[in-house]
């Protein structure tokens, strides 16, 4: 009986041994989900989650404090990689979250007063200028995460949606001849 | 008898080569509007290097190339630069593209013209010669040749490959050139066998062309070249097929035949090779078969640039005639508005009429009959990419090397159930890019908002070290010095400066807020007199500096407008 | 949108599912000459069934009747099913089996080139293990010399379960070959015994060997015409002849001959048109070695093991499930990777 028990302590505290040795030994620097959401957002950093920047979103869809369809940006097709990733249910976006077709910002010259606010609310430092200087977006930069429209004390910062030309046009999916359309028609009708 | 080695499926489509092969080529008449689109090759587009309003002389360079791949564009005649706008180019999102207008003068007058000695310069200079003669790949890709040329330190090329397959049904251009101008091709691959140092030429041409391959052996009698009859089978005439066929080699998937140590070039190619070398003629016209729904098929020189409706008009289209293939009908590109102007890729323009390309039937679901695996050149499994290109796994069809498909067309040409495949494996493509692309965007904002992060961080402990420093030397010294002000904002230094203020004492925010107060007003008053404040009291530099800026505004306002005007008809076509 | 390339062949999906039809006719032929035309009541009842069952479910599910219904596969599906149940089976489980097949194996999984198993087998699978009984009472061949059910009463019985006065239905029907010697290796009678017995032929079955003939003459026809590979039918008939021969020559006495195994039951049926649906099998080459191997592996063992006479179906459904993973193991090099051992 005694032996037994101090085979089972003896044991016990042999395996207690190995696990913290590991623990030690392998620690894992920071906290790996959080890197692997983060690579998943679209880094606009627009905050449209409710959280100050991606990163932040990313910790908190980690500890389980956010919702896997808060971030427009990255479409569908992000819920579905973060859905896949956290091994969670896909989730469609709520009401008004609905992405927009991207588009980046762009300021009226004649209008901007160059006060500076826009460049400190721009979260990746896509605006060029100085006080009194006029601004100007530098488009391949811009996220357009639509932060600099708000501050604006002029208005005169507009989202202008990109163009599609034929560096980014993309092939259409193929119209399948067979897919019922009788369904549409019904709902037309219904309307 | 050289052993030939085969590629994994292949199809016999209807040929209909002959007619069109069995007349002599003829050359298009002068048009009188040329336009030129900067963006004919695969890389860069080529850069603008004439004004609007030049008068230019054929074989004049108008665009140079620009990055390592590119190629020159050059005036197919004599004229008149009329615009630099965007205009319809052959592309199947019928968008428009920069394009350089041309108006002849009629008088298709030459540039001075001098022959180069080729064996007199270095390599590097007679590739940059191919470059700025605008050189590029007529078999269909167009890909820059001095690119292919250009090797790797330790590569080296062995074999050189000249395609003459042409395995596409309808098309004869290289079939008629190499009948009429054996002797100019073999001219050109000698060109590219010095370039390329192969010890070994083969020239692959399909065994339904046999009078191109008689004129073809007696042009390479002479030379150390061998003429290799492969039997017909489509796309022997894919360069990755072709090489597999006369060497028994692969190309490495997502590789070039150099890897393997081999150089493929067209017959075509080679051509317009010998017409720079001992001529001295840039890249300003190629031959193009004009056949289909039309009384007389032919093949007809063309000047790059001349709208297809000038070609189409040549061969004289019929009654019944819906619409255009650019290309051949395998791998070509539906055209409806004729307005497009000719480019390099273009070697076939077929009128399709609804007896000769009937519209394919409703599809019908795929029941992994795997006809398309059976046809499929690049060993590829179709019926599994369709399926997870349908339903947008774009993960997986990259695991099903998606990007190896050539997109020949042999599966959906097999398809029984009539299923756009191609099109699917295109849309998957495209998707893809576009993927990379954001995630790449997305990499680069990441890194910007990191450092912009640290940033803020690194000036917050700067102020409050200089602050600490401040008020240690105030200590040190009574007589205090008065600091100058760090709002006193600087023109010439970055943005960041201004970032101070926001951490500044309260003075610093207060007199911000008075200015932004100020200069709203100003901008309400701005709103209510149209002049615009911000540009009184001016010294003449900076006025001039504004005149040049709208000037060139205007200029672009031009443009845009035009490119909105030209745009219409495509569209409404 | 209008894409390359703009030419196709003129096959389609229903013109290969009718020379599949047309491919049976020989098989088909030889069942009347052997067994009377009873045959052809049952493909009729199924066909009409499975037509008006596809027709029902394309409407439920909401998609084009006209070119589902012209694609002949349920007719395939109908003719099958119909070749491999009991010409004698009273009307109604025609009618279920088909139903079953076309409604739920095909269509529930979604329709043509979704559906996983084999509808036809699934029909079958369902009726012998609902009624196993009604599928023991096969036709005997004309010249064995025993009581043969005039037509009429053949449809008398189909229809309407009646038999003439002082009939019982075991006096004018018969098992299977397999069956019979399934159930008499049981009894302690040697494989050579039991191959005396009258219903045997020189191969197989009487008359169910000429049967068999005629679908190996189909499917070679099929094979001519490039509608079936014939990796999967050659592999599938090699591999049974092979294992059937290593134990029949272990021991002769207890294991039948493969070409017994060949001749008997649904194994030249199953080796050209139930194994070769190209839906329910692998896609790549070596993929259809494998399940061709697997499937005749599966035959020999349920046919000689197994609960039931025949393991044709039972091995083309179990084969049905391995597809996917068959598929994920055998993915042929591509292009440009050959040699280089990646």
């Amino acid at each position: 009986m005694i032996t037994a028990l101090l085979v089972m302590i003896g044991i016990s505290l042999a395996l207690g041994a190995v696990l913290g040795f590991s623990a030690i030994k392998f620690k894992v620097e920071g906290n790996p989900l959080v890197e692997k959401i983060d690579a998943v957002l679209p880094q606009t950093q627009c905050g449209q989650c409710g959280y100050p920047g991606c990163k932040p979103y990313a910790e908190a869809i980690a500890k389980g404090e956010a919702d896997i369809n808060k971030c427009p940006p990255g479409g569908e097709e992000g819920i579905r990689k973060l859905a896949d990733l956290l091994g969670v249910d896909y989730k469609p976006f709520g009401e008004g979250a609905a992405p927009k077709a991207k588009a980046v910002a762009f300021i009226d010259e004649q209008t901007c007063i160059g006060c500076t606010l826009c460049l400190q609310a721009c979260p990746v430092d896509a605006i060029a200028g100085a006080a009194k200087q006029m601004h100007t977006i530098i488009a391949s930069e811009c996220t357009g995460c639509e932060l600099c429209v708000e501050p604006c004390p002029v208005d005169c910062i507009s989202m202008k949606l990109i163009p599609e030309d034929i560096s980014n046009w993309k092939w259409p999916y193929p119209v399948y001849a067979l897919t019922p359309v009788r369904n549409e028609a019904r709902k037309v009708e219904a309307s | 008898m050289r052993t030939l080695f085969r590629f994994h499926g292949g199809i016999h489509p209807d040929e209909h080569k002959l007619e069109s092969s069995e007349s002599p080529a003829r050359r298009a008449p002068l048009a009188k509007k040329l336009v030129l689109p900067l963006h004919q090759h695969i890389g860069n587009g080529a850069k603008v290097a004439v004004q609007v309003g030049d008068r230019v002389l054929k074989g004049q360079m108008l665009a140079g190339a620009q990055g390592m791949i590119s190629a020159a564009i050059h005036a197919p005649t004599s004229g008149t630069v009329t615009a630099v706008a965007p205009h319809p180019v052959p592309h199947p999102s019928r968008l428009g593209g920069l394009c350089i207008h041309l108006e002849s003068d009629g008088e298709d007058r030459w540039i001075a013209l001098a022959p180069l000695d080729f064996h007199a310069m270095p390599k590097s200079e007679l590739l940059g010669k191919l470059r700025d003669a605008g050189i590029v790949g007529l078999g269909g890709a167009t890909f820059p040749t001095h690119v292919k040329y250009g090797l790797a330190p330790g590569q080296r090329i062995d074999t050189l490959v000249i395609n003459g397959a042409e395995c596409e049904p309808w098309i004869t251009t290289d079939d008629r050139l190499m009948r009429e101008h054996a002797e100019g091709i073999v001219r050109g691959i000698e060109v590219l066998r010095h370039l390329s140092g192969a010890a070994e030429v083969l020239v692959g041409i399909e065994d339904n062309k046999p009078q191109a391959i008689a004129a073809m052996r007696a042009a390479c009698a002479a030379a150390p070249i061998e003429v290799v009859v492969v039997p017909t089978l489509y796309p022997s005439g894919g360069e990755k097929q072709l090489i597999r066929i006369l060497t028994g080699k692969e190309v490495p998937s997502g590789g070039r035949p150099t890897n393997i140590g081999v150089a493929c070039n067209n017959v075509a190619t080679a051509y317009a090779i010998h017409r720079f070398v001992d001529h001295g003629e840039p890249m300003i016209s190629r031959q193009v078969t004009v056949t289909g729904n039309v009384r007389v098929p032919q093949n007809i020189e063309v000047l790059i640039g001349t709208p297809l409706a000038e070609v189409v008009a040549c061969a004289e289209a019929l009654p019944g005639t819906s619409g255009y293939i650019l290309g051949g009908p395998m791998m070509g590109l539906h055209v409806d508005d004729l307005h497009l102007p000719m480019v390099k890729s273009a070697n076939c323009i077929i009128a399709k009429s609804g007896q000769l390309f009937p519209p394919p039937p409703p599809a019908m679901p795929c029941i992994r009959c795997t006809r398309c695996a059976q046809a499929c050149p690049a060993d590829l499994q179709p019926q599994d990419l369709y399926w997870f290109a349908k339903s947008n796994n774009f993960g997986k069809t990259q695991e099903f090397h998606l990007f190896d498909c050539i997109e020949c067309g042999a599966c959906a040409y097999v398809c029984p159930s009539h299923i756009p495949l191609v099109q699917y494996f295109r849309f998957a493509k495209s998707e893809i890019w576009q993927r990379e692309r954001e995630a790449q965007s997305a990499e680069v904002a990441r890194e910007r908002h990191e450092f912009r992060q640290f940033r803020i961080e690194r000036e917050k402990q700067e102020k409050a070290e200089r602050l600490a420093q401040k008020e240690k030397a105030a200590l040190a010294a009574k007589p205090a010095v008065p600091a100058p002000l760090p709002v006193a904002a600087d023109p010439n230094a970055d943005p960041d400066n201004t970032l101070q203020m926001r951490v500044d004492a309260d003075i610093a925010r207060a007199n911000m807020q008075m200015r932004i107060d100020a200069a709203v007003a100003r901008a309400k008053e701005q709103a209510a007199i149209v002049q615009p404040k911000n540009t009184d009291d001016l010294t003449p530099h900076q006025q001039a500096e504004i005149t040049e800026i709208e000037t060139r505004r205007a200029k672009l306002r031009e443009i845009a407008s035009h490119a909105g005007a030209d745009d219409e008809p495509s569209k409404s076509n | 949108m209008l894409s390359s390339p703009f030419i196709t062949t003129p096959g389609s999906v229903s013109q290969i599912m009718l020379r599949v039809l047309l491919a049976l006719i020989p098989g088909i032929a030889a069942y009347v000459w052997y067994f009377g035309p009873a045959i052809l009541v049952s493909i009729a009842l199924a066909s009409v069934t499975a037509l008006a069952t596809e027709a029902l479910m394309l409407k439920l599910r909401n998609r084009p009747l006209k070119p589902f219904l012209s694609d002949n596969s349920a007719l395939i599906t109908a003719w099958l099913l119909a070749l491999s149940i009991p010409p004698l089976a009273p009307w109604w489980m025609v009618v279920v089996g088909t139903a079953f097949g076309i409604a739920v194996a095909k269509h529930l999984y979604g329709g043509l080139g979704n559906n996983i198993f084999n509808p036809a087998m699934i029909g079958y699978a369902v009726l012998i293990i609902s009624f196993p009984g009604h599928m023991t009472h096969w036709l005997t061949p004309h010249a064995i010399g025993l009581l043969e059910l005039p037509f009429a009463d053949q449809l008398n019985y189909i229809f309407h379960g009646i038999l003439p006065a002082g009939l019982t239905l075991d006096a004018v029907t018969t098992a299977t070959p397999l069956d019979t010697l399934k159930t008499q290796l049981h009894l302690g009678l040697s494989v050579n015994d039991i191959r005396e017995m009258p219903i045997y032929g020189f191969l197989g079955g009487k008359g169910g060997e000429m049967v068999a003939l005629g679908f190996a003459v189909g499917g070679i026809y099929m094979l001519a015409a490039r509608i079936i590979t014939w990796y999967l039918p050659l592999v599938y008939l090699a591999a049974l002849f092979s294992i059937a021969g290593f134990f029949h020559l272990y021991d002769p006495a207890h294991y039948a001959s493969p070409m017994f195994h060949w001749f008997s039951g649904a194994a030249m049926l199953g080796a050209f048109f139930i194994f070769t649906d190209p839906v329910g099998s692998p896609t790549t080459r070596q993929g259809k070695v494998i399940y061709a191997a697997g499937a005749a592996l599966l035959t020999w063992l349920i046919r000689t093991f197994g609960g039931f006479p025949d393991g044709v179906a039972f091995a083309a459904l179990l084969m049905n499930i391995c597809v996917p993973l068959i598929d994920a193991y055998t993915q042929p090099k591509v292009f440009g990777m050959k040699g280089d051992g990646k």
